[in-house]
């Protein structure tokens, strides 16, 4: 068997995920992480984006996290996420819908910075749930993972 | 005794109170579920930060937060959180108890005391007593969300921070079950390390992306938010089922109100009636 760690990811709604898995990958500030057991302690902020848990050799779970916190000890890693869903509970029509409202937002300020900020904050958002349906669904597709 | 009316009445108006008190405990019955869910739904969020800051304080971070460092302790801020409502037993009371003893405490050490109030009763409690509040917020309603303390937080933290406290605690009611609850104090500034995983005694420090200030700067705001969130819908939950016990005691008092005045009263009748007879059966000797 291989060597697993621990992953917990919460939000303040709830725990979304609890148990041992062998590979975390996280969108990190700084860049995509993929973390095996045994990683060195870290301490970083997430951005929008999809969280891939591997529980075993050919089964994954995909979550989408709306920025956070995660935390690495060698044998424990914790995402402290700021919403955190279930990849399948991802509601694609309301992430298009999402989608549509920033990019009128966006269209329609030319004056105020700080509405484009916010809009682009939450078209990022929108696509990064997208992206994680879309990995999801591509992946139940080729029949691999059983996500 | 009693005239046979006058205790009529007074039933009539037990019954109203007692038909109030039986609709509020069910209110509260129904409140209390939704509460009680909220709480245990934000239990691991907070449960998981607070162990991810004791692991940071069990470290030898490269850059020490200012919530990290304990200084002499002069002033003291404490978040005290309490119901907006009454007719909730003593729960709002134990809370206060345990705030006044501190408040006498640092009182004789000659440390000021501050406070921050969490819903209208503690603020009404305190301003009646002369205690020095410097921040207030209330009605949260039965939903608090974590945005609508960020507020009042702040005005605590830039206290801490410009040395105006040199502590910060919270005070509410932690649920334990239906019948009990507790108050408790805990202390969120400065960190406290909490109980020790040997695993990490050694030298060791985290890798911080993008950089230590950043990372820790949001972590210490999402760990005092989620710490003072955690302590509201606690509360909340306490809230409820205290007033729904308070509640069916109430009731249950008013059908024994009711029982002993039904009993007065048929006395009183029955009195009324033997005077009747006795005098009739009189009047009919004497013709």
């Amino acid at each position: 068997m291989a060597i697993t760690m621990h992953a917990h990811i919460v939000s303040a709604e709830g725990s979304i995920f609890d148990g041992t898995v062998e590979q975390v990958y996280a969108p990190g500030r700084m860049g995509e992480l993929g973390i095996y057991p045994r990683h060195t302690q870290l301490l970083t902020q997430l951005k929008p984006g999809e969280v891939k848990l591997v529980i075993e050799e050919g089964k994954e779970q995909f979550f989408y996290v709306s920025g956070g916190i995660l935390e690495i000890q060698p044998h424990v890693v914790t995402i402290l996420a700021d919403t955190a869903m279930r990849a399948k509970d991802i509601d694609t029509a309301a992430a298009e819908e999402a989608i549509k409202r920033a990019e009128e937002v966006m269209e329609g300020s030319h004056q105020g910075e700080f509405d484009y900020a916010r809009a682009q904050i939450e078209l990022a958002k929108a696509v990064a749930q997208l992206k994680t349906v879309e990995d999801l669904r591509r992946k139940m597709k080729g029949g691999r993972g059983r996500g | 005794m009693a005239s046979g009316k006058e205790i009529r009445t007074k039933i009539s108006s037990v019954q109203n109170t007692r038909k109030i008190t039986s609709a509020m405990e069910m209110v509260a019955a129904s409140k209390m579920r939704k509460a009680q869910e909220m709480m245990t739904s934000s239990r691991p969020y907070s449960k998981n930060i607070r162990r991810v800051v004791s692991h940071l304080m069990h470290g030898n971070p490269e850059y020490r937060h200012a919530f990290m460092g304990s200084r002499e302790v002069k002033r003291v801020g404490m978040i005290v959180i309490s119901s907006d409502r009454g007719l909730c037993g003593g729960l709002n009371i134990n809370a206060f108890k345990q705030v006044m003893a501190a408040m006498h405490r640092y009182g004789q050490q000659g440390v000021e005391v501050s406070l921050c109030c969490i819903g209208s009763k503690g603020s009404s409690f305190f301003k009646r007593l002369g205690g020095k509040i410097v921040a207030e917020k209330s009605h949260l309603g039965d939903t608090p969300t974590v945005n609508a303390i960020i507020g009042t937080v702040k005005v605590m933290l830039d206290r801490y921070n410009s040395g105006d406290i040199d502590s910060l605690q919270v005070v509410y009611n932690r649920f334990k079950n239906t019948m009990t609850q507790e108050p408790v104090t805990e202390q969120i500034l400065p960190l406290t390390a909490g109980k020790g995983d040997k695993k990490l005694d050694h030298h060791w420090d985290y890798i911080y992306e993008p950089g230590a200030r950043e990372v820790l700067e949001e972590l210490m705001m999402r760990y005092v938010e989620s710490m003072v969130y955690q302590g509201i819908v606690e509360n909340n939950a306490c809230e409820q089922s205290a007033r729904m016990v308070a509640m069916k005691a109430a009731t249950d008092n008013a059908g024994d109100l009711i029982d002993g005045l039904q009993l007065a009263y048929n006395k009183a009748r029955q009195a009324a009636i033997t005077q009747e007879l006795s005098e009739i059966v009189a009047g009919a000797a004497a013709v």
